[in-house]
């Protein structure tokens, strides 16, 4: 028992880094513009596709590491490409055109909605409702490791980046007050698309490792992930990034107990329990801070 | 830095000729027209003050200049240059920097990230650093608080970091709105002593305040503004003497 107990607790790990390098785009993306962005998951599903054919094309099982590393990065090259659209096309124009009108906070989530509903159907028309399997590139145990380990080594360099970078201060800046953040000189929309690239790479290769993982692809995949991972940004405090990185890896770690019992059809039901019961405590999440204004 | 040092003038040559020229600004919201044609200048190394009522429409002509209103229809001009097509990312490169009314300090970061962003458009550590020097210099109270959250600063302390902040980008011409607002008392008067040392070196200043006793003590010149006009101009020696803007804004 003990041993399932901390198997579960290792996999639980793994899927919870995962789900966390998901959550981050929720909340990097909502740190700076208020927005649910619903494409993210989109974007998730679309880095697995874009993994599935890089890695096929690069020799899949018959070449693991090219295949592999070339695949994610083309994954999440592409990913990135992808979310920078979304915002350019869908997001940046109603910034700009709808300024000081009403229904600024609604018309976006809408449009965002729109464009997660409109992807979706895009990768139906594209790649059909099939389910595709990856590959498999390395026995299980040791996919867990790579996962792990990619996922926490890119949250550090994401720390790093937020905190230690002239673009981490633009974008925190930014999160507080988007016109002194004009003021200061900081364009704005640059720090907005590379906000939305960001997100996006973490997304893709969140969906890689999702997909060596559990090897299906489809097109509605999104949904559930990113359901998830959405919530896993909400309980550890939306627009806070180690909230996201805690959340998720509370939320895999949660799914992999509940396995364990008698009740694992209930995955997501304790998941959204959870998630009910965080708000209750502190409705600004685990590590989410109440704005404070000071006139 | 030709900013807060103390002891530096502004070029002679340079002195007197208008910097910054508002010519017959129009802006409205929606439909509701908050400027109605203010026309006004600030000459090189002027303190001019802008006051008036609630309303009067101070901050919108503010933000304006900073481009980040549009302008319905008039002009603003600075060093020369139409500011019609500037987008606001790009004023303080020309050498505009404005302090915003209620500070819009970047309340998550520390006061030494605060002071950085400030430097944005110039990020070259030597030169920035220096410059930091200069501003804990006019503000010891900050530099006693760099690792600090902007956010945890007291009222006095975060209006004292949006000017330190706006010197960071070592401008040429200093927009002041409202310092004093919600201020204690005594350290309104060390801030307008530091508004008043960064002219002494050089900075152009066009200052906004309510305060019209402490706008007009601290200003060469100032414009009055009544619900989207200019209502009177003048010295502001003249005007605080001047028994319509006593009765109105002095409190009799
Ligand atoms: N975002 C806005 N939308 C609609 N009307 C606005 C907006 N901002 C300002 N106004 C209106 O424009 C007019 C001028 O406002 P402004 O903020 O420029 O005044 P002010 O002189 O700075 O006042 P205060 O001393 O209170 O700061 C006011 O009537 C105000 O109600
Ligand atoms: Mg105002």
């Amino acid at each position: 028992m003990a041993m399932k107990i901390l198997n579960a607790l290792i996999t639980g790990l793994a899927q919870g880094s995962m789900i966390a390098l998901v959550a981050l785009g929720y909340t990097m993306v909502y740190g700076i513009l208020k927005l649910i962005n619903f494409a993210h998951s989109e974007v998730f599903m679309m880095g697995a596709f874009l993994g599935f054919f890089g890695i096929t094309a690069l020799g899949g099982k018959d070449a693991p590491l090219v295949a592999g590393v070339g695949g994610t990065l083309l994954a999440m090259f592409f990913a990135g490409l992808l979310g920078m659209l979304v915002e350019r096309i869908a997001y940046a124009p109603l910034r700009t055109r709808g300024k000081g009108k009403a229904n600024t906070r609604i018309t976006p989530l809408v449009t965002a909605l729109g464009m997660s509903v409109l992807l979706q159907n895009l990768a139906q028309l594209l790649f059909t409702a099939q389910y595709r399997g990856y590959p498999q590139l390395l026995p299980i145990e040791d996919t867990r490791k790579v996962i792990f380990i990619s996922a926490f080594s890119v949250m550090i360099a994401l720390q790093f980046l937020v905190h230690k970078t002239w673009m981490g201060k633009a974008m925190r800046a930014l999160s507080v007050n988007i016109e002194a953040a004009r003021l200061m000189g900081i364009r704005t929309s640059r720090v907005i698309s590379i906000t939305f690239i960001t997100g996006s790479v973490l997304a893709a290769l969140g969906a890689v490792l999702y997909c060596l993982d559990q090897s299906q692809v489809y097109p509605t995949m999104g949904v559930v992930i990113g359901t998830r991972a959405f919530v896993a940004a909400v309980i550890g405090g939306i627009g806070n990034i180690p909230g996201a990185m805690l959340g998720g890896l509370l939320i895999g770690i949660i799914g992999e107990m509940t396995k364990l019992t008698a009740y694992s059809g209930l995955q997501d039901v304790l998941v959204f329990t959870a998630l009910i019961a965080v708000l209750l405590v502190k409705p600004t999440g685990l590590l989410g801070k109440a704005s404070i204004e000071k006139v | 830095m030709k900013t807060a040092h103390p002891t530096r003038k502004a070029p002679t040559a340079e002195a007197g000729k208008p910097l910054l020229v508002v010519e017959n600004l129009a802006v409205s919201y929606g439909g509701i027209k908050a400027l109605k044609g203010v026309s006004l200048e600030v000459r090189r190394g002027e303190i001019v003050a802008m006051i008036g009522a609630n309303g009067a429409g101070k901050t919108t002509t503010l933000k304006t200049i900073v481009r980040l209103l549009p302008i319905a229809t008039g002009k603003v001009v600075y060093d020369g240059k139409d500011l019609a097509a500037v987008p606001a990312e790009e004023i303080v490169g020309l050498g505009i920097s404005l302090v915003p009314e209620g500070r819009a300090i970047f309340a998550n970061l520390t006061v030494r990230e605060n002071l950085e962003i400030g430097a944005w458009n110039h990020k070259n550590r030597g030169a920035m650093d220096e410059t930091l020097e200069d501003v804990v210099r006019l503000f010891p109270r900050l530099g006693e608080r760099m690792k600090q959250e902007g956010g945890t600063l007291s009222g006095g302390e975060q209006q004292m970091l949006a000017i330190g902040r706006a010197l960071m980008a070592r401008p040429s011409m200093l927009l002041l709105d409202e310092p004093s607002l919600g201020i204690a008392p005594r350290l309104v008067a060390d801030i307008f002593e530091a508004i008043a040392r960064v002219a002494q070196a050089g900075t152009t200043i066009l200052l906004v305040e309510q305060n019209t006793r402490l706008a007009l003590k601290y200003s060469m010149r100032a414009y009055v503004l009544r619900t989207g006009e200019i209502a009177m101009t003048g010295d502001s020696k003249a005007l605080a003497e001047n028994e319509e803007v006593r009765a109105a804004y002095l409190g009799g």
